[in-house]
């Protein structure tokens, strides 16, 4: 009997373990949440969207460029690595089962491992190093690089879930099996891959190291894609690491609505994907 | 009577549905081409100027003598990746443990969900908490109190700075944690539920059954999760450029400041002076690109022969 003691106190011990395991992730997160909104509200106002960076110790002055910078690049992100990353999903689902499909597979897996620095590298020698100059255009070039993988991977996940009783409806009905992936296999899939869409730009949004040296940085507006642009995650770092304090508090600024931005991306890509698939692990 | 199906499989819409595809699959092995080759092309100066050897094993880095020596950089990376698993396994397997066996369910989506949302968090926001409110807190109460308990350890002595391989260390350990702990309730998910009802039905405890039956089944598939958040926290830049001191030494205690891979990268490529530079910081690049690709490798296989069943668990 007391050995049954001994061995249920064993048991509630590690229950009670999972449970400190569980608090260990949660109290940091509560953490960070809370001090990036208490630390950042007092700064949001509406001239903090609007208006360019203020030098030191000058009152006011916003992240707007900024802003606009992010979308500008995640923008010319989008328009590259969209057509790739979802035509490689779609070649994955719908004709992935061969040779061409398994290395297709690996090789995206291999890429979304890589090191988002690294892509910085690659973005640099792709368009910096070419061009002899700093450019949105290259930041965006990094940015696709790291979106390609994870929107193919995603896509071919939603695909699959469409269920086979469609195909084999619609191939029963005489549809011409190309008219059947087209027409019926992808409409259906739409809003998970729109799901998948949503996750890649926001992941996007939020990569800070592989524009560092390629987007570098702007005080000023700029919408010239040949031009060094400003970028959110950026503007964060560079206000983070100074030594003055009224440019940390514009960092925490920053951040909340940077987590702003990204919060809402997730959770409507979470709302068009319910009842389909719990958001696609990175 | 005709054969419809063979008659339509040679059909021109359908050939052409394939060719679109596959050369939309063969689009994205020219991208991975592309970065392989760019990488290389970014990196060949340094070779040439510096090589391989040397560039490896040589602790000396100073850009204006052009002098270029990887090994604090290697060394700063594995040490704080050490760190930030040995904090992240751990707690990756209790919480996976929480929400798949041990638990409250009402509990379980809550906690699914915060674990979510500490992925979702960008890297430069992990920097920016780091360095105001982690960076402090190991300053004041923890390193001090590791040096009274542990400093008996070279890892634990020195001033207490906050900035260093401990607090690169532990952010780390906060952001690898969602990768690991979905791993590990992937890999959980597949342990056959008779052999934990079995252990329940001989009598076991709900602990027992978890250790006898599920831990040893999951086991390499376990290790497969730690391998990725590994490969994660070799590559993770901001959070760590911000919090680990940014010099090019070597220390062995943990308080001391350092530097790893993607925060000399970060911190210098945008301002390197001539290609030998560049190619130095592309090298180091291309290192990482090296480590990550044999760890990822590695883990995927581990957790597809967890997922293949039990000739993984004899493993």
């Amino acid at each position: 009997m007391n050995r049954l003691r001994w061995r249920k106190g064993v048991n509630a011990f590690w229950t009670m373990m999972s449970g400190a395991a569980v608090l260990a992730a949660v109290l940091p997160l509560a953490s960070l949440l809370w001090l990036v909104i208490s630390h950042g509200a007092p700064g949001l106002t509406p001239g903090f969207f609007t208006s360019l960076p203020t030098p030191v110790g000058e009152p006011g002055g916003g992240v707007g460029n900024a802003i606009v910078g992010t979308f500008f690049m995640v923008g010319i992100a989008s328009l590259l690595a969209l057509p790739v990353g979802i035509g490689a999903g779609i070649f994955l689902a719908e004709k992935g089962d061969g040779k061409l499909g398994s290395v297709v597979r690996f090789t995206s897996e291999v890429l979304s491992g890589v090191p988002s620095i690294v892509i910085g590298i690659v973005a640099y020698g792709l368009v910096v190093a070419r061009m002899k100059h700093f450019s949105a255009l290259a930041g965006g070039v990094a940015l696709a690089l790291l979106m390609v993988p994870s929107l193919a991977r995603s896509t071919e996940e939603f695909i699959r879930l469409v269920p086979s009783a469609l195909r084999e409806a619609s191939l029963a009905l005489g549809v011409p099996a190309w008219k059947t992936s087209l027409r019926v296999i992808l409409r259906t899939a739409m809003g998970g891959i729109v799901t998948a869409v949503l996750l890649a730009v926001a992941r996007a949004a939020g990569e800070t190291a592989p524009l560092l040296f390629t987007a570098l940085n702007n005080q000023y507006w700029n919408t010239d894609p040949l031009q060094p642009t400003a970028s959110l995650t950026v503007q964060i770092y560079n206000y983070a690491i100074s030594p003055y304090e009224d440019w940390h508090q514009k960092a925490w600024t920053a951040a909340l609505v940077l987590l702003l931005l990204v919060g809402l991306l997730n959770f409507a890509a979470r709302f068009l994907s319910r009842n389909r698939l719990q958001g696609a692990p990175r | 009577m005709a054969i419809p199906v063979q008659a339509r499989s040679g059909n021109v819409g359908d050939r052409t549905w394939a060719w679109v595809t596959a050369i939309f699959g063969g689009l994205l092995l020219v991208v991975a081409g592309l970065i392989l080759l760019e990488l290389g092309r970014v990196a060949a100066p340094a070779w040439s100027h510096i090589g391989i050897v040397k560039f490896l094993f040589s602790s000396d880095w100073d850009p204006v003598q052009e002098k270029f020596g990887a090994l604090p950089f290697i060394y700063g990376t594995l040490v704080t990746s050490a760190v930030a698993l040995a904090i992240a396994l751990p707690v990756s397997v209790g919480l996976a443990l929480f929400l798949s066996e041990m638990g409250p369910r009402s509990l379980r989506t809550p906690v699914a969900y915060a674990i979510e949302v500490l992925a979702a968090i960008p890297s430069v926001i992990y920097g920016l908490w780091g360095l105001f409110v982690m960076v402090p807190w190991l300053r004041s109460p923890v390193e001090p109190f590791l040096a009274k308990t542990l400093g008996f350890l070279p890892f634990f002595q020195g001033p207490p700075i906050g900035l260093g391989y401990l607090a690169a260390g532990v952010i780390l350990a906060l952001m690898i944690l969602p990768t690991v702990a979905s791993v590990t309730i992937e890999v959980l998910k597949t342990v056959p539920p008779a052999l934990k009802e079995g252990a329940l039905a001989l009598g076991a405890t709900r602990w027992e059954s978890i250790r006898i039956a599920v831990l040893p089944y999951a086991r390499p598939g376990i290790i497969g999760a730690s391998l990725l958040g590994l490969g994660r926290a070799l590559g993770e830049t901001m959070a760590v450029t911000m919090v680990i001191g940014n010099s090019p030494e070597i220390h062995a205690s943990l308080f001391a400041p350092g530097y790893t891979l993607p925060a000399v990268i970060a911190n210098e490529f945008a301002e390197a002076t001539g290609d030998v530079h560049v190619g130095a910081l592309a090298a180091l690049g291309l290192v990482l690109f090296g480590i990550t690709l044999i760890l990822n490798a590695i883990a995927r296989i581990l957790v597809e022969a967890v997922a293949r069943g039990p000739r993984g668990a004899r493993a």
